[in-house]
């Protein structure tokens, strides 16, 4: 055994790679609650390809077969069932996990220099995702999945000039067909394979600069030595078996509260598999009311708030995509001279939780049939998610003159929060009552005031960082 | 002190600005669905295959899964269940054509393995319970469940034929509105309400089971994985505690 180990490693580096990644992989020793989520998310990766392999092996991707394939599964395939459970629920509880995620980089300043590389190529895999989550949602030919997937190829239509011929391109047909069902298949089971190459960069970038941790400050540049290594950062212990064992205890609390979702309620009241989707797709029969799944719902609302102006409703579809690629530029609009919430100011926490009711509101407003009261207040709460990118520069500035393109930035945000008022008060015919007109409109000045203006007249000055990491 | 005032502003508008939840004014009937009850789950195999069958197809449920899930015997469900040369290991299809149930009906029956799930339990034993006469209609039933509906009231024989109580109601704006609040029978059947409430909850349980039969499996599954995980959790937290001793 020895034997072949050396013969292997004479060949390709496997020691070094353990070594490197693994048991000489210093991370910060206080990692909190926050910090489980990367893993928990790579563990989900691996099981939607393992349970997504199996089921490909009794599903048939034709508009004629698909639905039955999948009752095939669910009924006759011997532990088919608890396969198909697993996916579906891996999926909704993929996003769930990266959600956690992402809110962990938001809250300790991860994404911060020299970490702007692996927040990119984690956005990036966050829009891998949603694109096979997307694809995959096709896949039962259930109504939801046909009329969800229709709503979000026409998006593509709205575009000027490129968008009738681009949505053809991408179905395949003038309608969503047997023929868009095929390639969507192919595409679903080709791109999480990209995917996990990306993984394998995040890491490998993450591995490169190691690990920022809940105080925001460098390990590295600290005290060295440890009971591990003389050479190693005092503050840190080795992956392995440190966080291994902790990451396997996590592991096993997260698998309870995911093997519960699959084992009690796999349809998590209609979240996770639809009830409409119980019907088999028909072109013919549009349902009462269709919305994307939840972890759409969010861009869904930001979609339908945006009104159509000069004649098409492209403006709805740009305002999505940007909501999405604000957050790719982030590194960049966060100007506090600290990383860590636990040393920014109040501003900054008020801030963050905004953003967090925020995207709660709206991914709760995505899934609402609309109405007057309901989109006024997604526009409110779309503006507020921009407001949030936007002020960034401005809550973070901690008295530090601002740059040219956060001047900008504050410029837009002043315009678009009159622009919005003016359109409440004066465009909307048949708009809103008053009393929602004059709360918005108070609420939407004081966010900007509170986020935009008040940093600039009185700074606020992050508390002093720690020498060492505290606990 | 500020940003306290400005979340209490916060709290305060936005339930305010939810309209009530929406969805139909429709009160439904609730009911206790039970797997485990195999005598009232046979039962509503028997009004299944007697009375939907015939129009209704169940393309997803095998004769034999239903034998096996519902302790059946196969010797029974191939002498009282199977009406023709269908084998045992066959799906519930039916022999009436799409065109026929187009003609007929002016629309196919659906078939009706996961009508479970796609219409709720308490919906389907209220719809099930709720049909009365009406001359207006192409059938001569109506439903208020689910008005003008095309399926005619199969089982009249047996509920009786019901007529609506009509109750007027004038909201805030002064709007009248009129709405079925119950049934009174006109004709008695050859069940007693009570009798008939059962064979729907039977009837109903059913359609639930078939909607997905390893409900029953899922279930059981579940509770060992969850002794198990705790089990095994309580290890990998001794373990990680253990470990962990070393770092100050």
């Amino acid at each position: 055994m020895k034997a072949l180990i050396q013969w292997v490693d004479a060949r390709f580096p496997i020691g070094n790679f353990v070594r490197e990644h693994a048991t000489e992989y210093y991370a910060p020793k206080n990692f909190n609650f926050w910090y489980f989520f990367g893993s928990l998310a790579l563990l989900i990766l691996v099981l939607q390809i393992v349970t997504g392999i199996l089921l490909a092996m009794n599903y048939k991707p034709d508009a004629e077969l698909a639905f039955a394939s999948v009752e095939y599964i669910m009924r006759d395939v011997w532990g088919g069932w608890f396969v198909r459970y697993m996916h579906s629920t891996g999926a909704s509880m993929f996003f769930v996990v990266i959600y956690l995620h992402m809110f962990r980089a938001l809250l300790y300043g991860s994404y911060r220099n020299p970490r702007e590389l692996i927040w990119i190529i984690g956005m990036v895999i966050y829009m891998a995702m949603m694109v096979t989550a997307f694809l995959g949602y096709l896949l039962p030919w259930g109504q939801m999945s046909y009329w969800g997937a229709q709503v979000i190829v026409n998006l593509f239509e709205t575009l000027p000039i490129i968008g009738g011929p681009l949505s053809e391109w991408i179905r395949g047909d003038y309608v969503i067909s047997d023929i868009t069902l095929n390639r969507f298949y192919a595409l679903h089971y080709l791109v999480p394979f990209i995917l996990a190459g990306l993984v394998f960069l995040h890491l490998a970038a993450l591995h490169e600069k190691g690990s920022n941790n809940p105080d925001g400050i460098e390990i590295k540049k600290g005290p060295k030595g440890n009971r591990w290594s003389r050479k190693a950062p005092r503050d840190s212990v080795p992956f392995h078996p440190y966080y291994t064992v902790k990451d396997l205890f996590i592991t096993v609390v997260f698998m309870a509260v995911f093997l519960a979702i699959v084992f009690f309620i796999p349809e998590m009241f209609g979240f996770f598999i639809e009830q409409p989707n119980f019907e088999p797709a028909n072109p013919l029969k549009t349902p009462e009311h269709i919305a994307p799944v939840w972890y759409f719902t969010p861009y869904y609302a930001i979609l339908r708030a945006i009104p159509s102006f000069a004649g098409t409703q492209v403006w709805g579809v740009l305002a999505m995509f940007v909501s999405i690629a604000l957050f790719f530029v982030l590194p960049w609009l966060d100007r506090s001279p600290v990383r860590s919430i636990r040393y920014k100011g109040p501003t900054t926490r008020l801030a963050l939780g905004l953003f967090v009711v925020t995207f709660l509101v709206l991914g709760w407003l995505g899934i609402q049939a609309p109405t007057t009261s309901l989109t006024i207040m997604s526009q409110f709460f779309t503006l507020l998610y921009m407001l949030f990118f936007l002020l960034f520069p401005c809550f973070s500035s901690a008295g530090q003159p601002l740059p040219l393109f956060a001047k900008g930035m504050l410029a837009i945000s002043i315009f678009s929060v009159v622009a919005t008022i003016v359109y409440w008060w004066f465009l909307w015919s048949g708009g809103p009552n008053f009393m929602h007109k004059i709360s918005y409109t108070v609420l939407s000045i004081l966010v900007l005031f509170v986020l935009g203006i008040k940093p600039l007249v009185k700074p606020e000055l992050p508390k002093p960082l720690p020498e060492r990491l505290t606990k | 002190m500020k940003y306290r005032f400005f979340l209490l502003i916060a709290a305060f508008l936005v339930p305010a600005s939810v309209p009530a939840a929406g969805g139909s004014d429709i009160k439904l009937d609730h009911y206790e669905y039970s797997f485990r009850n195999k005598t009232s789950l046979q039962n509503g195999a028997r009004l299944f295959v007697n009375y939907c069958l015939s129009c209704h197809s169940a393309h997803f449920m095998r004769y034999n899964r239903m034998a096996e899930d519902l302790g059946i015997s196969e010797q029974v469900v191939r002498e009282n269940m199977i009406f023709d040369d269908r084998k045992i290991a066959d799906p519930m299809t039916v022999t009436l054509k799409r065109e026929d149930g187009e003609a007929w009906f002016g629309i196919a029956p659906p078939d009706l393995t996961l009508i479970g799930k796609l219409r709720d339990p308490d919906w389907l034993y209220t719809f099930l319970r709720s049909f009365y006469k009406d001359d207006s209609t192409v059938s001569g039933w109506n439903n208020s469940v689910f008005p003008n509906v095309a399926m005619p009231h199969v089982l009249w024989t047996r509920q009786g034929i019901q007529k609506p109580i009509y109750t007027t109601s004038v909201d805030d704006v002064g709007r009248e509105t009129t709405k079925i609040s119950g049934f009174e029978l006109v004709r008695e059947g050859t069940l007693t309400r009570e009798e008939f409430d059962h064979a729907m909850e039977d009837l109903t349980n059913f359609l639930y089971y078939m909607a997905e039969p390893k409900r029953e499996d899922r279930i059981r599954w579940g509770v060992w994985t969850m002794f198990f995980l705790f089990f095994f959790a309580t290890l990998a937290w001794f373990l990680k505690r253990e470990y962990w001793r070393d770092v100050d």
